[in-house]
């Protein structure tokens, strides 16, 4: 540029710069359409979005969960109660500040690494804003500790929670039965039937026993506090609440001290006892032994434990009353004979001669009667009370398989008897029907005649067997049992009482239901099968003694219980009612191994009956005075 | 008249009444939005008020002081800046990662001298040679902007290599640089893009793209833009009320008197709130552009331009990161973050303005 001169320059450079100032405002005037445009759309287009999103991030529900129903005795006593512990949970708020805070807790009181894989496991299946518990059952000076570090643990509370205790520990294991730990079962069972909402904040559930079956009316109705909560999660004031309300408490038909006494007579043999008031279906007493202690479960059980439990041989996990199987043996001739007569195969009077054997026409197999040499001539009385087998042979010959699958299933044996505790196994009534679907197998004419004794396919459970004695102590009427009697409500404290659950009333003739009572009274009279178990009663007994094999007999064998190692021993097998002209307990014995009916299961069912009706307690057994009270 | 008096007025006199008057209205504006955010904290807001206070003094001290003296502390100035810069690169202290602090007894950013430095620097560079620019002069001018900038780049500071080189660019631009170079430069740029991500730095890149899919971490870097603009989006149009800001309250919002400011004044005061702060900011700016305009010097009017643009941009990044369209940098909001070193600067700019504003006939060349 030769020729232009700085001064013209000069006017040029402040033209240009001017131009420049103008794209320089525009620029800033598209900066600041760009800002208002994007506020428009936040406060203006989305606002509605956003103030729900505040409103999520400040608005938590927290559930309040309800106090678990109690379960009482018939006569008022605590078996499952609530206690209050303190708790230390920790919010789920920052996972940074968890982790610290995690550490921190770490130092100041002891956390084993057991509480915290379950804490972590509690967190990884927690809502957000939940509290999850870490520790429970602080001790006074932890709680102390903690409330002066409380500082330093963003996300920690000790809360007041309340456990489960079980007062009568293992006596009371297969009828009260158990929480814990909600499980991821559970839970899917929870969201399936639409429950889980009713479970936040909820950190048990019933896993066995009453627990379990009359869950819904125990759990209650959980609470919401609808809470204002700052970024790290900690709640800054409540702002509503729906209260919980408590689950029901349930009151049994069950006596405590009946339970233990029945416990206590079985000594060291395994088995089952259920006793039922015949007249309404309640259980008065079930015992199967050995039991275990359920306050093991509530919190987790420690693995060597359980599998100390589901390793023993004597498996007591399982209740026996319920769904132990077993052949019910001569219990059944009292049915056998009830179905004779009703069904016109026989008449009370009419006598069998029995040689100690019975055999099949064309056919040499003896059937053989325990008694060796047989009973002589024997009138259906008389069959009953010294439970001659021979007569319930020929008896269940003339009968025929079809009729006696018929008329036995109207007592209930090969269906459940619908107790309200869940498990129960519906036991085996054999027909012809069933072998050939079950075997593809025809039905021969000598597993007739051993049904007629209760051998063969025929298994019940205790409690069947309980619920069908109780049929011919009350005339016929088909009950189901249940435990629980009544029902109270949390907020009205009023009993509800629970409805006699009657399934039918089998239409028997008086005078057929007399003889098989006199048989069955006969039995525990000198020359019946169970007499020393009745001697000194102040009432009558009306009873039948049964055997149930474990292993089988050779023909021509002889069953010698010392010979026999105790495992491999017969179990003993006794039902019975009483008193036997107003019958108001009915009871069903099992002792595994246990031999003979009339020698060791019988004796335990009259230290039932003593205490039910006179209250006479076992002469080694103190009165449990101490807490009769509450 | 009592002869303190006489120089106190004397001194006000370089005091320009709009700019001042746009300036404590922003203030004011800080001060309460600072008051809600801390919580009613005492010491927050005696705090604040302590900085302003400060700060306006260094703006009124500024703004008596000539131009063509101020143009003279640019060069000193900007050796000084660059010296420091190496000597973070050689001895800086390294921390959360980045070698940003120099120990002279005192932790020392030399990046936040720059800020001024470079800009005074180009003014002087440029005005000493008006009238006779040519394309080497633009030349220099790029070779002084890009010094600095990449010794902050590889310390690594990406936003404060960024706001310099906008600054800077500011300048070139209102000094006339050719709009094909200007285009040139942009297309270069842009074409380059993938290159410049390949070079960036893991968590810079994390940052760019959080602000693609926020929440892609939402417990993370990407929870500072959610709640920031669930706060802004919550407030509607006319805001929650002072104080009555529940994200803000109850903790929601992160540094929230500080770089997020603008997310409890959004909550809080609502869209008519951010159109009123945004129009203050304009009306700073236009003012600034007046004062360009109508400067009797090329230091005068590329200075009062670049600053004005400068204070704007600080506006758009620190607003586009809290609303969440511009990736999260540490950049405060002008006038309205709580913080004395960034209001203090700030206002030395304005006193700047104010020195270019009311120094036309004192010192017509």
């Amino acid at each position: 540029m030769p020729l232009a001169t700085p001064l013209k320059n000069l006017d040029r450079e402040l033209a240009r710069f001017h131009g420049r100032l103008k794209a320089g405002a525009a620029f800033v005037v598209l900066l600041a359409a760009a800002l208002l445009g994007r506020g428009f759309y936040l406060q203006i287009t989305q606002h509605e979005y956003y103030i729900q999103r505040a409103e999520n991030n400040r608005i938590s529900l927290v559930p309040v969960a309800p106090n678990r129903g109690l379960i009482l005795d018939r006569k008022g006593r605590i078996l499952a109660e609530n206690y209050s512990a303190y708790t230390l949970e920790l919010t789920r708020a920052q996972p940074r500040d968890l982790e610290a805070t995690l550490a921190e807790v770490g130092k100041l009181i002891k956390i084993t690494p057991g509480e915290l894989r379950s804490f972590r496991r509690l967190l990884a299946e927690s809502h957000e804003f939940e509290t999850v518990p870490l520790k429970s059952k602080l001790t006074d000076e932890e709680v102390a500790i903690l409330a002066a570090n409380h500082y330093r643990l963003p996300g920690a509370e000790v809360k007041a929670r309340l456990f489960r205790n079980y007062r009568a520990g293992s006596g009371m294991s297969h009828v009260v039965g158990f929480i814990g730990r909600i499980n991821d079962r559970d839970l899917k069972a929870l969201r399936e039937s639409g429950r889980e909402q009713n479970y936040r904040g909820t950190v048990h559930i019933g896993k066995t026993g009453l627990e379990q079956s009359y869950e819904t009316l125990l759990h209650g109705r959980t609470g919401f506090d609808q809470m204002e909560t700052d970024a790290s999660g900690r709640a800054v004031r409540a702002l509503s609440r729906i209260p919980p309300v408590a689950g029901k408490d349930l009151r049994l038909y069950l006596d405590r001290d009946l339970q233990a006494i029945a416990e206590q007579a079985f000594g060291d043999y395994t088995g089952g006892l259920v006793a039922l008031d015949p007249n309404t279906g309640g259980v008065l007493a079930l015992v199967s032994k050995p039991g275990f202690d359920p306050n093991l479960f509530i919190d987790g059980i420690d693995p060597e434990t359980w599998k100390a439990l589901n390793d023993s041989p004597e498996r007591p996990m399982v209740n026996r009353v319920l769904r132990g199987v077993y052949p019910p043996g001569s219990t059944i001739k009292p049915f056998m004979a009830l179905a004779g007569l009703e069904l016109g195969v026989r008449k009370p009077a009419d006598i069998t001669v029995d040689p100690g054997y019975f055999t099949l026409p064309n056919s040499s197999h003896q059937f053989r009667d325990w008694k060796h040499g047989g009973h002589g001539l024997v009138d259906m009385r008389r069959a009953i009370a010294q439970s001659c087998d021979t007569y319930f042979y020929k008896l269940a010959f003339d009968m025929g398989i079809d009729r006696m699958h018929d008329y036995l299933a109207k007592f209930g044996f090969g269906e459940k008897t619908g107790i309200d505790l869940e498990g129960e196994s519906p036991g085996l009534l054999p027909s012809r029907d069933w072998k050939q679907r079950r075997w593809k197998k025809e039905w021969y004419p000598g597993e007739t005649v051993i049904a007629g004794i209760g051998q063969g396919y025929h298994l019940t459970t205790p409690l069947q067997l309980a619920a069908a004695v109780a049929m011919i102590a009350n005339g016929g009427k088909r009950i189901e049992p249940r435990l629980v009697q009544a029902v109270r409500d949390p907020l009205t404290h009023v009993w509800q009482p629970q409805p006699v659950a009657v399934r039918g009333q089998l239409a028997l003739k008086p005078e057929d239901l007399a003889v098989i009572r006199q048989g069955m009274m006969d039995a525990m009279r000198p020359g019946g099968t169970a007499a020393a178990a009745a001697a000194g009663a102040p009432y009558t007994i009306a009873g039948k003694t049964g055997t149930a094999q474990v292993v089988g007999i050779k023909q021509g064998a002889r069953y010698d219980a010392g010979s026999l190692s105790r495992k491999n021993r017969d179990h003993a097998l006794f039902i019975a009612y009483a008193p036997a002209e107003n019958p108001t307990i009915a009871v069903a014995v099992l002792v595994e191994n246990g031999g003979h009916g009339g020698s060791t299961a019988a004796p335990i069912a009259r230290a039932v009956f003593d205490y039910y009706l006179t209250g006479k307690r076992p002469g080694n057994m103190k009165p449990e005075g101490n807490d009769a009270s509450d | 008249m009592p002869r303190t008096s006489h120089w106190f007025l004397n001194g006000l006199r370089h005091v320009d009444g709009i700019l001042l008057t746009l300036v404590v209205l922003v203030l004011g504006i800080s001060l309460a939005v600072v008051t809600s955010a801390s919580g009613q904290s005492a010491a927050r807001i005696s705090g604040h008020l302590v900085n302003i206070g400060l700060a306006l003094g260094v703006m009124v001290v500024i703004a008596n002081v000539p131009p063509h003296l101020l143009s003279k502390v640019g060069p000193p100035l900007y050796v000084a800046g660059v010296v420091l810069l190496v000597g973070v690169a050689l001895f800086g202290e390294i921390r959360n990662g980045a070698r940003r602090w120099l120990n002279l007894g005192f932790a020392f950013q030399p990046s936040e001298l720059l800020k001024l430095a470079l800009p005074l620097m180009l003014a002087w560079y440029f005005h000493r040679n008006e009238a006779v620019l040519r394309a080497k002069h633009y030349l220099v001018g790029g070779v002084l902007l890009v010094v600095p900038f990449l010794l902050i780049l590889r310390q690594p500071d990406l936003g404060t290599a960024m706001m310099l080189g906008a600054s800077g660019f500011y300048l070139l631009f209102f000094a006339g640089l050719p709009w094909k170079v200007i285009l040139a430069g942009a297309t270069l740029g842009a074409a380059s893009l993938p290159v410049v991500w390949g070079l960036m730095h893991d968590y810079q890149q994390r940052r760019v793209l959080m602000l693609l899919d926020p929440s892609s971490d939402p417990l993370g870097a990407g929870y500072h833009i959610i709640q920031s603009t669930i706060a802004i989006g919550s407030g509607g149009l006319f805001g929650k009320g002072w104080m009555q800001g529940t994200q803000n309250q109850l903790d929601f919002i992160p540094e929230r008197t500080t770089d997020f400011i603008y997310a409890v004044f959004g909550e809080e005061f609502g869209y008519a709130g951010a159109i009123l702060l945004v129009g203050l900011y304009l009306a700073i700016v236009a003012r600034g552009l007046v004062i360009a305009a109508r400067a009797p010097t090329l230091f005068g009017r590329l200075m009062a331009a670049t600053l004005s643009l400068n204070l704007f941009t600080y506006v758009f990044v620190n607003m586009g990161m809290v609303s969440g369209i511009l990736p999260v940098v540490g950049v405060p909001l002008p006038l309205m973050s709580y913080g004395g070193t960034a209001l203090v600067t700030l206002l030395l700019g304005v006193g700047i303005l104010m020195s270019v504003a009311t120094h036309r006939q004192l010192n017509k060349s």
